[in-house]
């Protein structure tokens, strides 16, 4: 067990964790921003740099301080270490930059997409970006395409945090979806695009932090924020049959994993709980699930919020307090 | 005429073939360090020797060698990077074209000196006749049995294969790089874990510059005490150095460390001066990606010292005055040349290379490149100056590998140094397309 500070909380934790998951166990706002790292997919991680912490010592045996800002999530924690994430000038700084090199290229077309709601590029914007852009040139595009036939990628809204190009690796048998090209012009991209047919590529869609890549069985039905996320089980073969259902009324309008409050994955009977494709896109009919009850979204995002009102008082709350 | 220990035989007729190569000293170095020398002792060699990465970076190779692990029954790997595709560099080219051997006997040594048995040179796709070169010569050393089993009768065994890259200028990032000649598409790594712990096929791995590699060879040849007698403090032997832009005489030199820049640029033996009776503007002593320098800060420091093609030296001053030897890519600039347009150029080249993985990097290039075609055309606007200097602010220190840095020093230093010429590319549109900012300033000061 090591010893490691964040915002001038200590903790203990196992040697080898990283630095996000360290702060993850504490909480709270000393988490990092994290949109390419995913823990339920080994590789992912150190690509958007919005996770950039300060390291004030690098450990109680070299007490340094690290030179540049350091990607929490895949810098592993020395005893003693002291990291700034809130608490440091130069991380909102260079987190607000990353936010805006994020956005440059971003259509910003949330009224039509939708992940709205439950982006967290939204979320990372709301709390990091700035007011207006100063970005004057054009913004680069791309036509959508289809991923297989049910899921449609947008990639001009992508962030290239290459956490679906995990999914294809490590969850899909064969693989057919890489990147193509580089620097400004890379894209998410599949060869032949009819080729994608396999259980568990659905999966892209959840792990997805921005609205690149959507569900085609659910796209322009319903905005997140109207539908009752209910926790629902069934039987199946090829996974856990854990998942959420998306409800309207009686209505099922799209299904999905069960997910943390960092819109990762839970963990259903002791492994990752992905879902299968049957159970994503086939199964819209209640009678096919056992629906258990409904389920809390976990995350600072307008359905956890319920209501916009709910939102303007707490920030009206949190203005007369004084907060920031 | 100074010392050469590289370029010794580079004019000899039928230098490459193996031969040649044997009766002007080849090969001397191996016998030595494989049949007198234990791998230990050819790494102190190294290390007393005092030899720095010639790469770019100047990491001393003794120490890179010493940090590599060695668990029991894992293979270890050393990789030659001949990658060399910083715009301004090509003194690696000259080296693979004309003696190969040296590489080879070079790889050698250092293979024995690591540990090593199966070793690789990684070689930009663009050096496609290089690879024909170095396979042909490698074949010859087979031949002769300096490579493969039982080298020498030493019991020392070496397989030496070339790969050829695809053509990405990130591939010369040490973890790229192995990345690619994994068979992968060429991103570079998370660090840590750093190569020498987990490198090739996760294995520890060694990756030096070829210059690095053939200097080598007369270390071992001459003992490392000898080699650090060349040059100046941490600035030890020789370093070859592709001088080119407007130059009386450009081309690739090797010169002891501790040589005066100006005696580079104006000495009858070196580059003869600007061509066509021209006037310096600046010069980009490193390569491209590092900070370029005014005429006034080319030949001495801000302090007035007399500047040496060194590490220390080139580098004095920090990025207020100063700049890196780099990889030795001296490119110098006349009084006819255009900073912006050269600027715009080095961007559009960090921005078309950029491996598109992390955000500042892939975002920030490209948005620098279009920011700076504007100003270059005459389309921009005194914020955009500072729109650039915010920029490269947020790219530097905050990528992945250094490309960021290597993309954003350049603008910083173009615009640190010549911002007037920035400027003016804003205040006169339309005159800024039809004639060059020239030197002004430059020429006030002599």
């Amino acid at each position: 067990m090591v010893k490691v500070t964040i915002d001038d909380i200590q903790i203990e934790v196992e040697e080898g964790t990283s630095i996000l998951n360290a702060a993850r166990l504490i909480g709270g706002e000393v988490v990092p921003p994290a949109m390419c790292y995913y823990s339920k997919l080994p590789g992912t991680g150190g690509k958007c740099r919005t996770c950039l912490v300060e390291v004030a010592a690098g450990s109680e045996k070299d007490p340094r301080p690290m030179p540049k800002l350091v990607a929490s999530c895949s810098t592993p924690v020395q005893d003693g270490m002291i990291v700034k994430n809130k608490t440091s000038e130069k991380v909102h700084t260079n987190r607000g930059a990353v936010v805006e090199f994020l956005l440059i290229n971003h259509p910003l077309d949330c009224p039509v997409c939708d992940q709205a709601g439950e982006c967290h590029l939204q979320d990372l914007g709301f709390e990091h970006g700035a007011e207006g852009t100063r970005y004057e040139e054009e913004r680069r595009t791309f036509d959508p395409i289809d991923i297989g036939n049910k899921i449609k990628l947008h990639m001009n809204r992508c962030i290239l945090c290459y956490r679906c190009v995990h999914v294809a690796d490590q969850l899909t048998e064969k693989r057919v979806h890489g990147v193509l090209n580089r620097g400004e012009h890379t894209e998410i991209s599949t060869y032949i695009e009819a080729a994608v047919e396999n259980d568990f590529s659905g999966n892209m869609i959840d792990v997805c932090p921005v609205g690149a890549l959507t569900d085609k069985t659910f796209r322009f039905k319903s905005r997140v924020w109207f539908l009752k996320p209910m926790e629902a089980s069934c039987e199946c073969t090829k996974c856990s049959g854990k998942t959420v259902v998306w409800m309207f009324g009686n209505e099922i309008y799209r299904v999905t994993a069960r997910k943390d409050k960092y819109g990762e994955v839970e963990d259903q009977d002791g492994k990752a709980g992905w879902i299968c494709n049957d159970c994503r896109f086939e199964k819209k009919d209640p009678a096919q699930w056992n629906i258990i009850g409904p389920r809390t979204i976990n995350r600072h995002s307008v359905i956890s919020q319920g209501k916009y009102s709910t939102a303007r008082a707490n920030t009206q709350k949190k203005i007369e307090n004084g907060d920031k | 005429m100074a010392r050469k220990l590289l370029l010794e035989h580079d004019s000899v007729p039928g230098i490459e073939t193996f031969e040649v190569y044997k009766k002007h000293g080849g090969y001397l170095s191996v016998e030595k360090a494989l049949k007198k020398m234990s791998p230990q002792e050819v790494v102190e060699e190294v290390q007393k020797s005092g030899l720095r990465g010639r790469g770019g970076a100047g990491f001393p190779t003794g120490m890179k060698w010493s940090f590599l692990a060695k668990p029991e029954g894992v293979p270890r790997y050393l990789l030659c990077n001949a990658d060399e595709s910083e715009p301004g560099t090509f003194k690696d080219r000259y080296l693979m074209e004309k003696l190969p051997h040296l590489l080879i006997e070079g790889m050698i040594v250092s293979s024995y000196a690591l540990g090593a048995n199966l070793s690789y040179i990684y070689i930009r796709g663009e050096y496609m006749w290089i690879l024909d070169i170095l396979e042909k010569a490698i074949d010859e050393a087979y031949a002769k049995g300096y490579l493969g089993k039982n080298i020498l009768g030493s019991g020392f065994d070496l397989d030496l294969r070339v790969a050829p890259g695809g053509g990405a200028y990130i591939c010369g990032e040490e973890t790229a790089l192995i990345e690619s000649l994994e068979g992968k598409r060429g991103n570079p790594r998370m660090k840590p874990p750093f190569p020498a712990v987990k490198g090739l096929w996760g294995c520890p791995t060694v990756v030096n510059n070829v210059e690095t590699l053939m200097a080598v060879v007369p270390i071992i040849n001459e003992g490392g005490d000898e080699y650090a007698k060349i040059g100046i403090g941490k600035s030890t032997g020789t370093k070859l150095i592709s001088a080119g832009g407007n130059l009386a005489r450009p081309g690739v030199y090797e010169l002891e460390m501790g040589l005066s820049v100006e005696e580079f640029i104006y000495g009858d033996d070196w580059c003869r001066g600007i061509a066509n009776g021209k006037k310096l503007k600046a010069c980009v002593p490193g390569g491209s990606s590092v900070p370029i320098l005014p005429a006034h800060l080319v030949t001495k420091t801000a302090a007035g010292e007399t500047r040496l093609m060194t590490y220390e030296s080139l580098a004095d001053g920090g990025f207020a005055s100063g700049s890196m030897l780099g990889s030795g890519g001296f490119i110098i600039f006349d009084e006819d040349q255009c900073i912006v347009r050269n600027t715009w150029n080095f961007a559009r080249f960090y921005a078309h290379e950029s491996c598109g993985q992390c955000s500042p990097c892939r975002e920030g290039t490209g948005w620098m490149e279009k920011v700076l075609n504007r100003l270059e055309h005459g389309q921009g606007n005194l914020r955009d100056i500072e729109l650039l200097e915010e920029i490269n602010k947020k790219i530097e220190g905050n990528t992945i590998c250094p490309l960021g840095d290597a993309a954003a020093w350049p603008v910083a230093a173009a615009i640190r140094h010549f911002r007037e010429e920035f400027e003016w590319h804003v205040s006169h549109r339309e005159e800024s397309q039809t004639r060059n900012y020239g030197l002004l300033k430059e020429s006030l000061v002599g």
